[in-house]
């Protein structure tokens, strides 16, 4: 029979929400590094220079090929040997920003590249210096096709920070993980952690549908 | 390109009639088709210039290595006395720096078949971009000139739309308020009506015919549109093969065409129409 005790429920759920806090953190802070890098990245790729599109790429390529849970142990326990020593937290939001940093300069590769040959040229015939045409021109119609992309890894990111819990950082899993042996139940902490997962991405996707329309909209594109 | 200096081509051209636009000897390829071979073109300043020919005979390469869209093989073009795809190292002319390029570049604007407004601004925000951004304009006086240009084109009413709620005519339009807007020396139009629903040509045309009256523009026009071109044209140049095969005023070249491959052209043009 399944024992589920209500009492035990409502005694743990603080210490969740508590943790659900740090979860929504690890996401924030791992997703604003991986937008910012992967545009990096992208960018990186398109550059005149092919040394560094090659290296670049392979960087990528390198990231994407290999467990998230290993690039998170790397960081944080071969780090020490080069001297990079990391609190659990910085180690894990440098591994996971980086690792969804790779995923997303994918996404913006193929928004960038969506955008006409004929706005490079419209910007070139204006003048527009390389960076304006970038930030001006081409990244907002890059954005629109790229939301679905980048909505995506944010749910996956948010679904991914239980990984963190590997090096001791106190996410909703780590703290589940806890009560359980402290207390030798696990049904209702890993329930909750589901329920509470569940109700993080579902709005996150909407939220992300809905966002993606109004931008279109905004830009004048529809 | 493979040249490192360059050597019988002057520094700078000058003197009262040094042209506005000067092809000097401009070979541009692709692998190994030659688009264009050895062209000898000099524009003067306010003259009109259109480019009839055959598809594939190089016209729109033309304008798009003259606005820095394509880069060239060998020869030189020079802006306004000064060369465009070089500058002066020494006594000798080196291929172009980024810089050199931008400077000088900043005398041509260009409209284009498919408009290529950007459709993320407004009619007006399109126009004042470049004013701000490149030339440094405050936003103040850099809208009054965009609505001043947009009322040119008859598009007053419409500069706060994006361009997905206006018409092909009327997209035109604005591009040529953008282009006008950063006050270019050269205008170039590349086949800026074909695009257009027959009964929409008229408005742009009717734009062309009033900047070749009233600025003193220098363009270079490719068009499909031989009774426009007639009209408006200071002088034809018949592109065959990537070179000018025939060229003179409009009504030398029409009435009286001297080689064979004008005729043939003009006759099958005749014939379409
Ligand atoms: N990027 C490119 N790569 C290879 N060949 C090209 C490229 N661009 C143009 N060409 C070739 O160069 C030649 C001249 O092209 P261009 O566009 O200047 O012709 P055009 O006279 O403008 O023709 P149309 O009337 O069809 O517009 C053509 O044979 C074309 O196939
Ligand atoms: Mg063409």
């Amino acid at each position: 029979m399944l024992d589920w005790r209500w009492d035990f429920t409502f005694d743990i759920l603080p210490r969740l929400l508590v943790a659900t806090g740090n979860t929504l953190m690890a996401a924030g802070f791992g997703y604003a590094i991986a937008v910012v890098l992967g545009l990096v990245f992208a960018l990186a790729q398109r550059t005149p220079s092919r040394v560094l599109t090659v290296l670049v790429r392979e960087i990528v390529e390198f990231i994407r090929s290999t467990p998230l849970v290993l690039q998170i142990f790397f960081v944080f326990y071969v780090g020490p040997q080069f001297g990079l020593r990391l609190s659990p937290w910085t180690a894990g939001m440098i591994a996971i920003g980086l690792h969804y940093a790779a995923y997303l300069s994918e996404v913006y590769r193929g928004g960038l590249d969506s955008v006409p040959k004929g706005q490079w040229e419209a910007a070139t015939s204006l003048n527009l210096s390389t960076a304006r045409t970038y930030f001006r021109v081409i990244i907002p119609q890059a954005m629109p096709p790229s939301l679905a992309g980048m909505g995506n890894y944010l749910v996956g990111i948010l679904k991914d920070t239980p990984m963190l819990s590997v090096i001791g950082v106190a996410e909703l899993m780590h703290t589940a993980n806890a009560i359980g042996s402290e207390t030798y139940r696990f049904l209702e902490p890993y329930t909750l952690v589901g329920i509470i997962f569940l109700a993080l991405s579902l709005p996150t996707a909407a939220a992300i549908r809905i966002f993606e329309s109004w931008l279109r909209k905004k830009l004048g594109m529809i | 390109m493979s040249e490192k200096h360059l050597s019988g081509f002057p520094l700078s051209l000058d003197g009262p009639d040094r042209p506005m636009v000067s092809f000097r000897k401009v070979t541009k390829s692709y692998g190994s088709l030659t688009v264009l071979d050895s062209l000898d073109l000099d524009v003067a300043e306010g003259e009109m210039v259109t480019i009839i020919g055959p598809s594939g005979s190089g016209k729109t390469t033309v304008l798009r290595m003259l606005m820095t869209l394509e880069s060239i093989n060998g020869g030189v073009i020079y802006v306004d006395g000064e060369p465009l795809t070089h500058m002066p190292k020494g006594d000798h002319l080196v291929p172009a720096n980024s810089r050199h390029v931008r400077q000088i570049r900043s005398k041509i604007g260009m409209c284009f078949q498919q408009f290529n407004l950007f459709p993320h601004m407004t009619a007006l925000e399109n126009c004042m971009e470049g004013p701000v951004h490149v030339l440094g304009m405050s936003k103040k006086d850099a809208r009054e000139r965009a609505e001043d240009l947009l009322a040119m084109v008859g598009m007053a009413d419409k500069r706060d739309q994006h361009p997905s709620r206006l018409s092909g005519g009327q997209q035109q339009r604005v591009a040529i308020a953008r282009a006008l807007a950063m006050r270019p020396k050269v205008m170039l139009f590349d086949e800026v009506t074909s695009a257009l629903d027959p009964e929409v040509i008229g408005e742009v045309t009717n734009v062309i015919r009033k900047l070749v009256s009233e600025y003193n523009l220098t363009m270079l026009m490719v068009t499909h549109q031989m009774g426009f071109a007639k009209d408006i044209s200071d002088r034809i140049c018949f592109f065959y093969g990537g070179k000018i095969e025939e060229q003179g005023s409009p009504d030398q070249l029409f009435s009286n065409p001297q080689k064979e491959r004008t005729q043939q052209f003009l006759s099958a043009v005749k014939e379409a129409m």
